[in-house]
């Protein structure tokens, strides 16, 4: 069929919004009678609140009240809390206080005296594996989503008979295996034996995640940052305590997440709460230091990785530990997806994998754009390359023939994708990059200058399945898309409705979107995280459209005579195949659904829809031909998204520092459904990817557990300055075989193929030296060329 | 056990000085600071930030002498505005909650992104940074100062949109404002002079190569704007 949408730029109904300041986010909405709260976060990195006197607070003028952590209903440790008595890091939230103006509030804080009783605490999740040293908390050490919450501690021997460098290996929380491990590692020519670093980046998402809430009637008003929209609606309302009926939830936009916004979290409840106590409306505004503080980071790793390879370069062996930092509280699973990115992405023949989720006292890490996923690509990349050289292979050479095929495999129960065309991305980057000239400038060195080029590759899984989608065609022929995709800046929430368009053959001008605000009867759709709303929502639109298609033939067939099937849809008319004059426009056809009344217009409704869904159509039913479906598509295997990049750096070897003359980057994300969408999430995720690898800190004071990243300036993310001059972006735009159209979801493997390029390009420019840890920074380059140690330990961790 | 005076966290960590290259002035907040511009030393009064915002809405005010709001005129996006401000009070507080305009935004409030970017006399500055009291004889324009009498969008504005240069749009205000700025002073910059000029402006999303293309299309540099391979 020829693509009316699909493949075509479009301009998203947002963008006039945004570039003429018109689009509100949570900390710009205003309500008679606000007041503003402030939170009360902890100077110690652990302790117990003994008492608190709030008493001179409460007598100043102008405050309106507190909310401590005995008022509200905290979840069950170690899942984050909403305000506590035992603060676990430096910023932990442990009251709220609310007064007529910021000032006041911020005055009235510091009138509150608290006892503390300080506790002990740790910033290096290995070194609290140890018998002797501190845990983060008291009542368990180890523990993240799906390993149980316990104190696991290493015994002494185990770090003692670790060889210098090397990361010791204790008792693991969860492990698998495939193959013959040893057996396979005893035939390979090559054995690498690495230990590493990840650091944990915080988000420091643009807009701090402030937060406005108010009651009226019975109901909860939330006005929040998500980068989600239906799928936080019901834990939100659990957060509350409400039924999800009685929350209306505004989240129309977001300034930024990358992982950190996708689920409901604490920050988002505490004013609906506050605001019930004190029956004033309340505007929580967080600072960027709070953003730090509540914001989450990337989960770091401390590891150790063996890799046998074969003389021809093939990995056939693969050993791997990870110890996680998760943070004080309950985490993600990012040594988890590690390793699936190891077994997949290099397909070794046998492997193991041990993990060990360790809390630190820092804030709650969680999800950050790849999870575990990129962290591994940034890890292997790199080894790579040193097996590379070391067997004398061509170093992309290496990739295409390590690569997964179609339906690649991995992990223990060898789970396959549903597409892959990674050495597809590999070749054609090699190709715009110019690989085969290019590869003659390792190394060169022109006065203070090294050239450095690279390769790099990332993976993520793209996509989920049973989700609804819900669309309504009006008496006067618009299509309404209700949409409960989120808005944290890639237009997915347009994209992917482009495909209902597509299937029912309108112009985008006749689509009216319905979005970000649960008031717009939304259907119950999957949070936008994890790469996933290009392929899940793609089907949830498609399903809603194929069912619309349906009953536009029902009822011309039922008024014109034959059957649906001698029906056609075109110009939004519904007519007889053959016959077009004998027809109804797609107007006539909704007014013709309302008097039909029954499934047509939503007073019927499908079985399997989620109740959430269900409220939505039942609101719409009697105003329109309703076209709602739950997404009960097969899919065979798991969606996936790949991409490979390519760098150029130039590296003065007099200052550790480098530019980044060029950068190539060709994404696998199934069929191209909006190209310049996917060209700046390409460049921007690349961007991010070089930040990743070489500008931002994460940094903490062991002897005190202070964090002295809490700011821009200090974090560093990328600016303008580092971008390079030249950023060259393709796609593979083949299509994925259980995608409707073809299309899966892209945003997070954009930023690892960039973050595992450079890391490799500077190994590049050293003579191919691997670090070992990301990020690469220049005082690392220099102690490496001038042949001195590291400043910081092997595996020290929050450390630069 | 301890007893400790509960401290809001403003930035612990934060080495910030009122004086340059003074190791006095070490660890001093930026409340500090725009504590000692009061020269009374008394503490910021309880002075709503509402006044001139809602109707019907009279919040109970302790004025604590030294720190008073003045009714000072200013001139926003070429209107004259009258409005109760704290001689402490900075621009971006002033336009945010006194003066309705939400477009300008507060990313980290103390000069280190971008996002409050403004212009003064045609010059940008972060309003974080600014003290309203301070632009009381100068022209103020925001984002919402610069759509064409009839709302047409203000080139730059269009060429952003042809660009798709936002992405979360958080950043975009400031973005829109520093290349309007830039283009009044350099109406035909190169790629590389507009990637200077716009370096006090962070991107979270990263979405700099768009918005470098942005600021091509809309001074017609159209050699300058990259896509694809």
């Amino acid at each position: 069929m020829a693509l009316k949408h699909l493949g075509q730029d479009f301009t998203p109904h947002d963008v006039v919004a945004k570039v003429t300041g018109e689009a509100k986010y949570a900390e710009d909405f205003r309500v008679e009678g606000m007041v503003f709260a402030r939170l009360l976060s902890s100077p110690f990195p652990h302790a117990r609140v003994k008492k608190i006197d709030a008493s001179a607070a409460l007598a100043m003028p102008g405050v309106v009240g507190i909310l401590t952590a005995d008022e509200v209903k905290n979840p069950p440790a170690p899942e984050p809390p909403l305000l506590t008595n035992e603060p676990m890091y430096i910023g932990a939230p442990i009251l709220l206080l609310a007064a007529e103006d910021e000032t006041t509030a911020q005055d009235a804080l510091e009138k509150i005296r608290i006892e503390y009783e300080p506790l002990p605490f740790s910033v290096d999740p290995l070194a609290s594996l140890h018998p002797d040293h501190a845990d983060a908390r008291t009542d368990g050490n180890v523990g993240a989503a799906g390993v149980k919450f316990q104190q696991l501690k290493w015994k002494r021997e185990d770090f003692d008979k670790a060889e210098a460098g090397k990361m010791p290996m204790g008792e693991a929380a969860q492990e698998w295996a495939f193959g013959e491990v040893d057996a396979t590692f005893a035939k390979c020519k090559l054995v690498l034996d690495e230990s590493f670093v990840h650091a944990s980046n915080s988000h420091h998402s643009m807009e701090p995640r402030s937060a406005m809430a108010y009651w009226q009637n019975g109901k909860c008003y939330a006005h929040v940052s998500s980068q989600s929209q239906s799928f936080i609606h019901p834990a939100l309302a659990g957060m509350i305590g409400i039924p999800p009926t009685d929350l209306v939830l505004i989240a129309e936009y977001c300034g930024g997440g990358f992982g950190s916004k996708g689920g409901a979290y604490p920050i988002q409840a505490l004013p609906a709460l506050f605001s019930k106590k004190i029956n004033r409306p309340v505007m929580l505004r967080l600072s960027r230091a709070e953003e730090y503080y509540h914001g989450s980071a990337r989960l770091g790793f401390q590891g150790r990785v063996k890799l046998g390879f074969a003389e021809n370069g093939k990995l056939l062996a693969a050993d791997l530990y990870i110890v996680q930092e998760n943070g004080a509280y309950n985490s993600f699973w990012d040594f988890r997806n590690a390793a699936d990115a190891l077994s997949l992405v290099y397909q070794p023949e046998a492997m193991r994998w041990r993990g060990v989720p360790v809390h630190a006292s820092s804030p709650l890490r969680s999800a950050q754009r790849g999870p575990g996923y990129n962290q591994m690509v940034h890890i292997m990349e790199p080894l790579l390359d040193k097996a590379a050289r070391a067997l004398k292979v061509d170093r992309v050479a290496i990739r295409l023939l390590n690569g997964p095929e179609m339906h690649g495999a991995f992990g223990p129960k060898h789970d396959t994708v549903t597409s892959c065309y990674l050495k597809d991305a590999v070749a054609k980057g090699a190709e715009i990059f110019g690989w085969e000239q290019k590869k003659a400038l390792s190394g060169q060195r022109v006065g203070n200058k090294v050239t450095g080029v690279a390769v790099g590759q990332a993976y993520h899984p793209s996509g989920f399945f049973g989700f609804d989608g819900l669309l309504c065609i009006k008496p006067d022929g618009k299509v309404h898309i209700h949409t409960g995709v989120g808005n944290l800046g890639t237009f997915s929430h347009s994209s992917t409705s482009r495909i209902a368009a597509e299937v029912l053959k309108v112009d985008w001008a006749d689509v009216v979107i319905q979005r970000g605000d649960s008031r717009r009867n939304l259907p119950w759709n999957i949070g936008q995280f994890g790469s996933n709303t290009n392929f899940t929502m793609a089907r949830t639109n498609y399903v809603a459209a194929m069912d619309a298609v349906a009953k536009l033939k029902e009822l011309a067939a039922g008024k014109f005579g034959g059957k649906p099937d001698d029906y056609d849809i075109d110009g939004k008319r519904v007519f007889r195949k053959g016959s077009p004059g004998t027809g109804l426009s797609y107007a006539q056809a909704a007014q013709l659904a309302i008097q039909k009344g029954g499934k047509y217009d939503g007073h019927e409704l499908p079985a399997d829809i989620n109740p959430m869904t269900k409220l939505s159509a039942t609101a719409l039913a009697g105003t329109g031909l309703v076209g709602v479906a739950k997404d009960n598509l097969p899919v065979k295997g798991s969606p996936s998204a790949f991409a490979a990049a390519f760098v150029q750096i130039e590296l003065d070897v007099e200052t550790g520092k480098y530019r980044v003359l060029e950068y190539v980057a060709v994404a696998d994300c199934g069929t191209i459904i909006h190209p310049q969408g996917l060209e700046t999430q390409v460049k921007s995720g690349g961007l991010q990817g070089l930040s990743v690898a070489g500008l931002e800190r994460i940094v903490y004071d062991p002897q005190n557990g202070l964090p002295a990243s809490v700011g821009f300036y200090q974090a560093k993310p990328v600016s303008y300055l580092d971008v390079p001059p030249s950023m060259k972006v393709a796609g593979v735009d083949k299509p994925d075989p259980s995608s409707p159209l073809g299309t899966k979801g892209i945003g997070e493997p954009l930023l690892g193929c960039a973050a595992s390029a450079l890391l490799c390009a500077i190994s590049d420019a050293v003579g191919g030296h691997a670090f070992n840890r990301t990020p690469v920074m220049p005082d690392m380059i220099l102690n490496h060329l001038s042949g001195r140690q590291p400043s910081h330990h092997p595996l020290q961790t929050n450390c630069q | 056990m301890a007893e400790f005076k509960g401290l809001a966290i403003v930035d612990l960590a934060r080495v910030e000085s009122a004086q340059p290259a003074d190791g006095e002035a070490r660890r001093q907040s930026r409340r500090e600071f725009i504590k000692r511009v009061i020269a009374s030393g008394a503490v910021a009064s309880s002075a709503s930030f509402m006044a001139g915002g809602l109707a019907g809405c009279a919040p109970r005010r302790a004025v604590v002498a030294g720190s008073v709001e003045r009714l000072v005129s200013l001139n926003v996006n070429g209107q004259v505005r009258r409005v109760d401000v704290l001689p402490q009070e900075t621009l971006a507080t002033t336009l945010r909650y006194k003066l309705g305009l939400t477009g300008t935004k507060l990313s980290c409030d103390r000069a280190e992104c971008g996002a409050c970017t403004v212009m003064i006399d045609d010059i940008t500055y972060y309003s974080c940074s600014t003290l309203t009291h301070s632009v009381r004889d100068r022209k103020v324009v925001t984002i919402e100062g610069l759509r064409g009498p009839n709302g047409e969008l203000h080139p730059v504005q269009q060429a952003f949109v042809e660009e798709l240069s936002p992405q979360c749009g958080f950043c975009t205000p400031g973005q829109v404002v520093a290349a309007v700025a830039l283009l009044k002073k350099n109406p035909k910059p190169t790629r590389e002079e507009a990637r200077h000029a716009m370096s006090g402006n962070l991107c979270r999303c990263a979405a700099y190569d768009n918005y470098l293309n942005g600021v091509m299309r809309a001074c017609g540099n159209l050699a300058e704007i990259h896509h694809g391979a």
